[in-house]
C-alpha cells in the first residue's frame, strides 16, 4: 500500500492493512516521483489563478460570427492542498462542472492558469499533458453514462494501463485490475462482465477504480454520489474517504448536496454564476458564513429533523439565477440579494477577507466576496 | 356501468374533511410487470390512506415501488407490461379500479392531479403555457378561449409567477426550471382537485428554488384543504412538510408513522439505517453509517423480509417469514396511533 | 489514523462482501452478455429475423453455387425448340420448369444465376458506401468545426443529385458495364445517407461521459475513435446499411431494365427482356421479379429486425 502512495512522508506510512501489494509499481512510482518533486502534506498541489471559460455564442453555419459569450467560469482562484478535500458547492449553472473540465483539461481555458506543482497545465499539450493526466484523474457524476457499454469491466479499468504502458507491464495488467476491483469493494471475478450488469453504486465503484489505476495524486469528483440511491451514497462516500487515507489523495469534490460536502471536505468554496462567492474551512463556511448567498443556500437546505421546521429561520430567495450569458453588473448576486445597495451594482466585490474582519482571530475572517459581509448563523449549530 | 355514479352518490368535494373518512384509501395493492426476464413484482400489498388537508410522504429508493403505486392511483400505468392482479384504490369510498375508463378519466385531472419531477418534459413544447393552462378549463368546464386565458393568468398569479399577464403567451422553454415547476403546480391546481400526488416535485431543482416550490405547495394545500401524497427519497424534504410517512422497500411498506415519531425513534432497521446514513455535524471526520449491500433486484426479491440480507438485526426468522405490519406500542403496551412496522424485531428496534 | 484506515478498510471489505452476497446467488445465465449479445438474444426469437435470415442464407448459397439448384445453363439458347415455351410446373427444378424466354433460354436457370450479380452489386455497394460514408461522417462528426462544415456541405451537394439519375448519367459513359463499374456508379451517390447517419451518431457518442473519461485518461484520438466512438456509433449505420443493401439491388435491376445495367445475367435484364413479350408470356417477367422482390424484402426485413433489437427503447 505504501508503494502506491508515492508522496508519503515517512511518518505518514500507514500499516499495511490492505491486501493490495503492487510491488511492481514501486520502482515506477519512484522514478516518476524523482522527476516531479514531491509535495508535502498541506502544501498547495494545485493552484488555480483567475481561471475563465467563456463559451462563444455564434450565429451562421458556414461563416460563424460571435454574438456573445456564456461566461460559465469567470475568474476564479483557489488552492488545493496536498491530502485535503476541497468541496465546491453551487447551484446548477454556477459553473462548477466547467471548473472540473478545465482542471482536467477537457476544455481549454479562455484565460487564467492552473498550476500543478508549479507547471501551468492549461498551456500543455501532447506528451507533457499526458504525463500530467496520470496524476490528475476524475470520477464522473453519472455511473450509467461514464462507462463504455461495449467494454468489459476489465477493459475499462485496464484502459489506463494501455494508454500509459509505463505504469504496468503488459503481463501484469489483469492482476492489477483484479486488485483494483478488490480495493473498491467489488468481487474480482466480475472482471469479464459488462457495465449494464451492475447497479449504480457498483458502477460508480468501477469508475473510482478506473480513476485510481494510475496512482493519481489528485482526483476530481464531479457529483460522484448524486445519481445514487440514498442508502448507497454513504457506502461510496466511505469508500472515497478510505481511499483518500490509503493512497494519500487530494480531492476536489464538486456537489450540490451541502451536507455531504460538509462531511467530506476540509475546505469549501461556494460558487455563484461563474464566480467564487466565499471560500474557507468547512467550519468557517457552515457555521460562520458571511456571504448572503452562502447564508441563503445553507438556510434552504432541508434539515432531516421535523422538530426544526417550526422555529427555523429560512431565507427564501426570490427569483432565479440570471443567465451567465448576461450576468448582472457589479456583484452577481445583487439581483436576488436582500442587502443589495447601489454600490453592489457599481462595484464588483473582490474575493478577500472582508475589511471588518481583517486581522481578527475569528472564524468569520475568511475570504468572502461581499461588500456587506456579516456573520449570520443560519444552520443553528452554534 | 354508467349508473354507478347515480346509485352511489359521491359526497361533494368541499365537505371532505367533515365526514372523517379518508380521501384516498389504498388497500392491498399489487402491481407487477411482465418482462422478458420474468415477472417484476413492483408493488406487493401496499396499504395507505390520506385524509383531506393531510400530507402523506412516501419515502423510498429507486425500485421501492413508490412511483409505481402513484401511477396506479392516477391510472397512468402502462398496461401492459404493467398489471394490477389485486388490490383496491378507494377514492372517497369508491374503488377506482372497478370504474370504467371514462369515469376514471373524469376523476383524473379534476379531482386527483399529479405533479411530475421533470416539468420540461411534462409540458408540451409547441404550445404556450397559457394555452396549456387554459386547456383544463376548456376541456373540463367548456369555457371560452378568452375566459380560459383569464383563468390561466389568475393561476399563474396564484403560483407567484412574476408578470403573469405578460408571460402567459410564452413557451415552456422560456421559463426557468423553478418557474416551470410552478406552472406544473398551477396546472395541477387548475380544477381545484381534492388530492395531489407529487412525484419528486423538487428533485430536479436547486436548493434555493426547491425551498420556494415546497413552500408554495404547502401554502396552496392549506388554502384548498387538499390531500397531498409526496413521493420522495429526500429525508430533509419529508421532515419539512409531511404529517405522516410511509417508508417503502422492495414494493412493500415497511414502516408507517407520524413524522415526529419516525425521526425520533424509527421502528424499522431500514428507516433507522437511512436516518443514520445522513451526514451529521457531530460526525465530522468519522465514517458515515452505511446500510450494507445493494437494493434488491425485484426479479429476485429475497425470501422472508426483503431487507434481511442488508439488515444488522436479521435472524433466521427474517429469511423464512414475511413480517406483517405490526402495530407499534409503547414499552408498557399502550398503542401509538398511526404507527406500524413490518419488522419481526420492531420492539428491539424502537425501544432497544 | 491507523485505526481509521483500518476500520474504513474493513468497511470496504464488508461492502464488498455484501455486494458479492447480494449479487452472486442470483443465477446469471448471461455471464458476459454484451449489448450485441442482448441484441442477438432478441433476434433469435424474432420470427421476422429468422425468416429473413433463412432467405438471405438461401440466396447466398444460390449466388455462390448456382449449379446446386439447376443443371441448365442460363446462356444456353435454342430458339428452335424453346421459343416462348410456357412453364412445365410438373418438372420441378428442371430447365423447362418455369418456361423459356424469347431467346429460348431457361427462365428458371436465369433466375438462379441472376442472384449472384444482384447480391454482388448490393453487397459491394454497401461495403463501399459504409466505408466511405462512414469515414466522412465520422470525421465530420468527431472533429466538427471547419472539417464538419466542409464535409457536410459536400455531402449536401451529393445528396442534391437524384440517386438514379446520377447513376444513369454515370453508367451511360461506360460501354462495358461490369459489376465494379455498377458498384462504383451506385456508391458514387449512395454514400451520403450513411455519412449523415454516422455523423449524427458520432456527435451523440462523442459528448458522452465515457468518451470524456477516456480523454481525461490521456487517450489519443485514434484510441478514442476506434475503441469508444466507433463501437457505440456504428449500430444505426448497420441498420441503414442492411436496409439500403436491398435498395441497391433494386436500383441495379432498375438500371438494367433501362438498359444501363450490367452486361450479363441479371434479374433487371431479364425483367427488361420479359417486358417485350409481356402480352404473350407474362411468366418471363414474373419470375425474376419475384426473386428480386423476395431479395429486397429479405434485406429490408433484416434491417428492421436489427434496428428493433438494437433500439434501447425496446428494452
Amino acid at each position: 500500500m505504501a508503494e502506491l502512495s508515492k508522496n508519503d512522508e515517512p511518518q505518514d506510512v500507514t500499516p499495511n492493512v490492505s491486501k493490495v501489494e503492487l510491488a511492481d509499481a514501486h520502482s515506477e512510482a519512484e522514478s516518476v516521483a524523482a522527476v516531479e518533486a514531491p509535495v508535502g502534506r498541506g502544501e498547495p498541489i494545485l493552484q488555480v489563478r483567475n481561471l475563465k471559460k467563456h463559451f462563444p455564442l455564434t450565429q451562421g453555419i458556414l461563416f460563424k460570427r460571435q454574438i456573445g459569450a456564456v461566461k460559465a467560469v469567470d475568474g476564479i482562484s483557489f488552492d488545493l492542498h496536498q491530502g485535503e478535500t476541497l468541496g465546491i458547492v453551487g447551484e446548477s449553472g454556477c459553473g462548477k462542472s466547467t471548473v472540473a473540465k478545465l482542471l482536467m483539461n477537457l476544455e481549454r481555458a479562455t484565460a487564467g492558469e492552473v498550476f500543478y506543482k508549479g507547471q501551468d497545465i492549461t498551456k500543455l499539450s501532447g506528451r507533457a499533458l499526458t504525463a500530467v493526466r496520470r496524476n490528475i484523474q476524475m470520477v464522473f457524476q453519472d455511473p450509467y453514462t461514464s462507462l463504455n457499454p461495449r467494454m468489459t469491466v476489465g477493459d475499462i479499468i485496464g484502459e489506463p494501463f494501455d494508454i500509459h504502458p509505463e505504469v504496468a507491464p503488459k503481463g501484469d495488467r489483469r492482476r492489477r485490475v483484479r486488485e483494483l476491483l478488490d480495493v473498491v469493494g467489488l468481487n474480482p471475478e466480475y472482471i469479464n462482465r459488462y457495465p449494464h450488469q451492475f447497479s449504480g453504486g457498483q458502477r460508480q465503484r468501477i469508475g473510482i477504480a478506473r480513476g485510481l489505476a494510475l496512482n493519481p495524486e489528485i482526483i476530481i469528483c464531479d457529483e460522484p454520489v448524486s445519481a445514487l440511491d440514498v442508502s448507497v451514497q454513504a457506502q461510496v462516500i466511505n469508500l472515497m474517504e478510505a481511499l483518500q487515507d490509503e493512497f494519500n489523495l487530494s480531492y476536489i469534490f464538486i456537489a450540490h448536496d451541502l451536507s455531504i460536502v460538509r462531511h467530506i471536505s476540509d475546505r469549501v468554496g461556494v460558487m455563484y454564476l461563474g464566480r467564487m462567492a466565499e471560500i474557507g474551512t468547512d467550519e468557517q463556511i457552515y457555521e460562520h458564513p458571511t456571504h448572503p448567498y452562502t447564508q441563503a443556500l445553507l438556510s434552504a437546505v432541508p434539515v432531516p429533523d421535523p422538530d426544526a421546521r417550526e422555529h427555523r429561520e429560512r431565507i427564501i430567495l426570490s427569483g432565479d439565477v440570471p443567465s451567465p450569458a448576461n450576468p448582472p453588473s457589479g456583484c452577481r448576486f445583487r439581483t436576488r440579494c436582500w442587502k443589495a445597495q447601489d454600490k453592489c451594482a457599481e462595484q464588483e466585490p473582490l474575493l478577500a477577507v472582508p475589511e471588518r474582519f481583517k486581522g481578527q482571530d475569528s472564524p468569520a475572517a475568511h475570504e468572502s466576496a461581499c461588500h456587506f459581509a456579516e456573520e449570520k448563523d443560519v444552520v443553528g449549530a452554534a | 356501468m354508467t349508473t354507478i355514479e347515480e346509485t352511489t352518490p359521491v359526497p361533494s368535494p368541499r365537505d371532505a374533511g367533515a365526514d372523517g373518512g379518508p380521501l384516498l384509501d389504498v388497500r392491498d395493492l399489487h402491481v407487477e410487470f411482465h418482462t422478458r426476464e420474468g415477472v417484476v413484482k413492483a408493488v406487493n400489498g401496499v396499504n395507505y390512506s390520506v385524509a383531506a388537508g393531510e400530507t402523506l410522504a412516501v419515502l423510498g429508493e429507486s425500485g421501492s415501488g413508490k412511483s409505481v403505486t402513484a401511477q396506479a392511483i392516477m391510472g397512468i400505468l402502462d398496461m401492459p407490461p404493467g398489471k394490477i392482479p389485486q388490490g383496491e384504490i378507494r377514492f372517497r369510498g369508491q374503488d377506482m379500479l372497478a370504474m370504467s375508463a371514462e369515469e376514471r378519466r373524469k376523476i383524473r385531472g379534476s379531482r386527483i392531479a399529479m405533479i411530475f419531477q421533470d416539468a420540461l418534459s411534462s409540458l408540451n413544447p409547441v404550445l404556450t403555457v397559457g394555452y396549456q393552462l387554459g386547456e383544463m378549463f376548456r376541456v373540463h368546464q367548456g369555457m371560452s378561449k378568452k375566459d380560459a386565458k383569464a383563468k390561466a393568468i389568475e393561476l399563474m398569479d396564484r403560483v407567484k409567477i412574476p408578470a403573469a399577464a405578460a408571460r402567459v403567451n410564452d413557451y415552456p422553454h422560456q421559463f426557468s426550471g423553478g418557474m416551470r415547476q410552478r406552472i406544473m403546480i398551477a396546472m395541477a391546481l387548475a380544477l381545484e382537485p381534492e388530492l395531489i400526488i407529487a412525484d419528486e416535485p423538487t428533485t430536479a431543482l436547486d436548493v434555493t428554488v426547491q425551498a420556494q416550490v415546497m413552500d408554495l405547495l404547502a401554502e396552496l394545500q392549506r388554502e384548498f384543504n387538499m390531500g397531498l401524497i409526496l413521493i420522495t427519497h429526500d429525508l430533509g424534504v419529508v421532515a419539512d412538510v409531511a404529517d405522516k410517512i410511509a417508508v417503502m422497500y422492495a414494493g412493500r411498506i415497511v414502516e408507517q408513522a407520524p413524522v415526529h415519531e419516525l425521526y425520533k425513534r424509527p421502528a424499522h432497521p431500514y428507516t433507522r439505517g437511512l436516518l443514520d446514513s445522513i451526514p451529521r455535524l457531530d460526525q465530522k471526520g468519522q465514517e458515515l453509517y452505511a446500510i450494507k449491500g445493494l437494493p434488491p433486484n425485484l426479479l429476485r426479491v429475497p425470501s422472508g423480509c426483503a431487507f434481511n440480507p442488508r439488515c444488522p438485526k436479521a435472524q433466521d426468522i427474517c429469511t423464512t417469514e414475511i413480517p406483517r405490519l405490526f402495530p407499534v406500542t409503547e414499552q408498557d403496551g399502550t398503542p401509538v396511533t398511526g404507527r406500524t412496522s413490518a419488522c419481526h424485531f420492531w420492539k428491539e428496534t424502537i425501544h432497544g | 489514523m491507523p485505526e481509521l484506515t483500518k476500520s474504513a478498510d474493513e468497511a470496504t471489505k464488508a461492502a464488498a462482501g455484501a455486494a458479492a452476497g447480494a449479487t452472486l446467488p442470483e443465477p446469471k445465465p448471461e455471464k458476459t452478455r454484451s449489448l450485441w449479445g442482448d441484441a442477438w438474444q432478441d433476434l433469435r426469437t424474432n420470427w421476422v429475423f429468422v425468416v429473413s435470415a433463412v432467405l438471405i442464407l438461401l440466396l447466398l448459397v444460390m449466388a455462390a453455387w448456382p449449379g446446386l439448384f439447376t443443371g441448365a445453363d442460363p446462356n444456353d439458347k435454342d430458339l428452335a425448340n424453346h421459343y416462348l415455351q410456357h412453364p412445365h410446373y410438373g418438372n420441378v427444378f428442371s430447365a423447362d420448369w418455369l418456361g423459356y424466354d424469347a431467346q429460348g433460354r431457361s427462365v428458371y436457370a436465369r433466375a438462379i444465376y441472376g442472384t449472384r450479380a444482384s447480391l454482388l452489386v448490393g453487397a459491394g455497394t454497401t461495403v463501399v458506401v459504409v466505408l466511405f460514408g462512414g469515414l466522412v461522417g465520422m470525421l465530420a462528426g468527431y472533429f466538427g468545426g471547419w472539417i464538419d462544415a466542409v464535409l457536410s456541405r459536400v455531402t449536401d451537394m451529393f445528396m442534391g443529385i437524384p440517386f438514379l439519375l446520377g447513376a444513369m448519367v454515370a453508367l451511360n459513359s461506360f460501354t462495358e458495364r461490369s459489376i465494379p463499374v455498377v458498384i462504383g456508379a451506385l456508391a458514387f451517390l449512395g454514400w451520403t445517407q450513411t455519412a449523415r447517419v454516422m455523423r449524427g451518431s458520432v456527435i451523440t457518442v462523442k459528448s458522452t461521459d465515457y468518451v470524456q473519461a477516456a480523454k481525461a485518461l490521456g487517450a489519443g484520438t485514434r484510441r478514442i475513435l476506434f475503441r469508444h466512438v466507433l463501437p457505440n456509433a456504428v449500430a444505426p449505420v448497420i441498420v441503414v446499411a442492411t436496409i439500403s443493401l436491398g435498395i441497391y439491388i433494386g436500383a441495379e435491376a432498375t438500371l438494367s431494365f433501362l438498359g444501363l445495367g450490367l452486361n450479363g445475367v441479371s434479374w433487371g435484364n431479364d425483367i427488361s427482356d420479359g417486358g417485350n413479350s409481356i402480352r404473350v408470356a407474362q411468366f418471363i417477367m414474373l419470375y425474376p421479379s419475384i426473386m428480386l422482390s423476395i431479395t429486397v424484402l429479405a434485406f429490408i426485413m433484416l434491417g428492421e429486425a436489427v434496428r428493433n433489437a438494437l433500439d434501447p427503447k425496446t428494452r
